[in-house]
This record gives C-alpha cells, structure tokens and sequence, in this order.
C-alpha cells in the first residue's frame, strides 16, 4: 500500500500550478489527498508527477459578497464545517458537512478536492447542484466560470481541461428564512450515501410555496435536481398530502445500480428521503423546526 | 523514481530535519525515519484510523499526508501526550482506568483523535464519543470501554470528581 514513485512539486501561486499543469505529461493535483492519496497506495491512479496545492497562497477562505457565497477551492471541509458565516446563510452546506467522512478526514478534505474528484454519492457535489454554484476555473488563458449544471461530464469526470484547475465556488444565496434539509442513508456513518437529497424551500406571505430545490445525490453519475417535483411545488401550500406527491416523482427516475443497492432500492430511498426532507424544510421555513 | 527532500518540522515540541523519499507519507516517516512507532499503520489507504497525528493541533491521517507536506508544520504523537516525568496524559490514564485498550493497536489513534474533540467538546455525550471515534476502527470492538474510558477522561480534564 505504498504510493509508485512520481516528482512532486510544490507551487506558492495558481499561475504556476497552471504552467506546472500545461507543461507537465500525466500530472495530477493534489489537494486534501483524502481520495487521490488512497488512490495512489491502492495504485489504481499513477500520476508522473503530483502538484501539490497545499503552498499555494490565496486559496482558501470564506467570503461573502452581496448575496453571493464564495467558498475557496482549497478550504478545508472542516472550516466549512465551522464557520459562522455559513451556518447563518447557508446552512445546507452545513447540515451535509456532518456526513462527509469523519473528523479526521475533513480536517484535511478541501471542497475543491471533493467537486473535481466528482464522486456520485459525495455530499458537497449535491449540494452545490442544489444550490446553483458557479465554478471557478483557471486556466493558461485566464479565469472562467462554468455552472454546476454543466460541471459533471460524466462518472467522476469534471468538465476540465488537463491544464485547468478549479479555485473557487460561488453560491448565491437564498432569502434569510429559507427552510432546508440535507438528508442520506448510508451504511454506516461517514460512508458516501447509497442516495442523498437535498431541499430548500421559501414560503410567500401567504404560506405558500415561493421557491423550491430539490436535488438527490447518488442515483447516476451526477446529481439530479428532480425539476418535476420543483414544479409541482412551486405556488401551491404545503401540506404532508404535496410532499408525498412531489416526492413520488422520484420513484419514475433512472438510477444506478452497483454492488451496494440494486436501481429499485435506490429510487425507493430516494422518494423516502425527498418526502422526509421536504417536510424537515417546511417545519424549519416556518420556525416549527430548528 | 526515487526523488528525495530535506524535511524540516517540529515533532513533539522538538525541531526534527530529515530526508524523505516524496512518496512517504507520514506515518512511515514517523515511524521508520524518526522512530517514533507509537503512531501505527494500519491499512494505508485512511479507512482505519490507526495512524490518526495531531498536525497544527489536528487530527488527520498520517497515511494520507506525505511527509513532504508537513514540513514546516507542528506534528504531535501519541508520544507526545504524557509529561517528561512519565504521568500519563488524563484521556491515556483513563484508558487504562477503563479497560480502554484490548490489543493496543488502535490506541494511538483512538486518544490522537479524542485529543482534539474533547479540546472542542469538553462535556460530550456517550452519542457525540461514538461519532467522534467513528473513524478509528477497534477490530477487539472493545468500543464499550473505549467509550468509557472517553467519557471519564473528559470528567477528570474538566476537574469533576470522577
């Protein structure tokens, strides 16, 4: 279980990881290392050469800018996981941080690291589905943004270019009184979910139903926002009865299957968690619920 | 492929320079460089927990880091958590209280890691102590007394009488 042999490099600035990355053949980066490492012991990835972003400066951090949330890409799950600032605007992402591994491996896994490794089942994927992040990527030529929608290519595979490399992620807020829920089952705690899905919902004066997302994680190779059950929530009043119909339209979904649940499995959880996650959203945009 | 560097860190409160391989990861620099074998390896690949180090007053896994990425950082052992003189660390003290270790291997780990929480949960529950070592895997599953054993150490660093 040890590592194969490569060079390691250690730039300070993203303009010399991104010459590193344009120039280098077979060159991976390392970030948190808490996938790329075990994949190196395993040796099921052989990098040439590891770039190594822990030096490089300006990175990580927690910003906040009108109404946008930008999270840098090298910032530690655990900072997220403990930050002020993100529990107050943006408390999906806290709520899911607490199934992301365990204490020792967010102490060290960065959210940049978790959206280019790009798992199906990994927490803070789905919820920057959820929440419509933007990406920042830089490149040889410069910086661009590329939508969350657009970010997954296919299995574990983000939509960048070999010399490119992702810096930051921007969510734009939702209103203060927003309800949420970031619900998953797993087979035991800190396990990537077998399904996961993530709700908020915003409420008009009227009670109703201003504004909804609803997105599952695990069902296929990126996370699925379920725009069906969006749809059927939005300008109705919620009620147990609403929740139950929204979250069927998860049972008609396509949804792998592997080794540890068959498709039927999945899209059954999925529907359970979905209703169970609406309803946690409701109770919590109306103050019912903490 | 056999590229080397200069590593320079502090250990233990104790400034430490050696060469490294750039593919060691830190355990191994711990244990076959430094010969601090407190820390143990267990499965390599940052599922078992074994190997749990404090850098910068963190708990991580040193089978995932490279030793290379802790220069210039602060690294603290098991062997760093009792006195010069021997007395043993509060957590470490009620492991023995407590029955808290069975074969041994995990222990490293299992305090490395209740180091760091109970700093940040001085008066935890027995289900916030489950979460808390759910990365650190006892194949005794003497979990029970390891909970324990916990649960009594943050009594005695709060200074309640046990």
């Amino acid at each position: 279980m040890k590592p194969a042999g490569f060079a390691y490099h250690d730039p300070q600035t993203v303009a010399e990881a991104v010459a590193l990355l344009g120039r280098l053949e077979n060159a991976r980066l390392l970030a948190g290392g808490q996938s790329l490492m075990p994949m190196l012991a395993m040796r099921v990835a052989f990098p040439d050469h590891l770039i190594d972003l822990n030096r490089v400066e300006g990175l990580d951090g927690i910003t906040m800018d009108q109404g946008v949330l930008r999270v840098g890409a090298m910032t530690r799950q655990r900072s997220i996981e403990r930050s002020a600032t993100i529990r107050e605007a943006c408390p999906l992402m806290t709520e899911a941080l607490t199934h992301v591994g365990h204490l020792q491996t967010r102490n060290r896994g960065t959210i940049g690291g978790s959206l280019c490794h790009l798992d199906p089942s990994a927490e803070l994927v789905t919820v920057a589905a959820a929440l419509d992040a933007t990406i920042e990527v830089a490149g040889p030529e410069g910086q661009r943004d590329v939508a969350i929608a657009d970010f997954p290519l296919g299995f574990m595979t983000p939509a960048l270019a070999p010399e490119e490399m992702v810096v930051a992620i921007r969510i734009p807020l939702w209103p203060r009184e927003h309800g949420y829920s970031f619900m998953e089952f797993a087979r035991r705690h800190g396990d990537y979910a077998i399904v996961s899905a993530a709700t908020l919902l915003v409420l008009d004066s009227a009670g109703r139903i201003a504004r909804a997302s609803l997105t599952l994680g695990g069902v296929g190779a990126a996370p699925l926002r379920v725009t069906t059950a969006e749809t059927a929530l939005v300008g109705e009043a919620p009620t147990p009865a609403l929740f139950r119909a929204a979250a069927a339209c998860c049972e008609g979904i396509e949804a792998m299957e592997d080794p540890q649940a068959p498709a039927w499995y999945r899209r059954r959880l999925a529907a359970v968690l979905s209703r169970r996650a609406l309803e946690r959203a409701w109770a919590r945009a109306t103050g019912e619920a903490a | 492929m056999s590229e080397t560097r200069c590593v320079a860190l502090t250990v233990n409160g104790e400034h430490r320079e050696a060469e490294t391989p750039v593919r060691q990861h830190l355990a191994d620099f711990l244990r076959g460089t430094l010969g601090l074998t407190g820390t143990h390896v267990g499965c390599e690949h940052g599922v078992c927990g074994a190997c749990t180090v404090l850098v910068d007053g963190h708990a991580v896994r040193a089978c995932l880091m490279l030793a290379v990425q802790a220069a210039g950082h602060e690294v603290t052992t098991v062997e760093g958590l009792s006195l010069a003189d021997g007395t043993l660390h509060p957590l470490q003290q009620a492991f023995c209280d407590h029955h808290g270790l069975q074969c041994g291997f995990c222990t490293p780990g299992m305090l490395i890691t209740l180091v760091e929480f109970l700093a940040e949960h001085p008066a935890p529950s027995e289900e916030e102590v489950r979460v808390a070592i759910s990365g650190n895997v006892c194949r005794c599953t003497g979990y029970d007394s390891i909970v324990a054993a916990a649960l009594a150490a943050a009594r005695a660093l709060r200074g309640d009488a046990a």
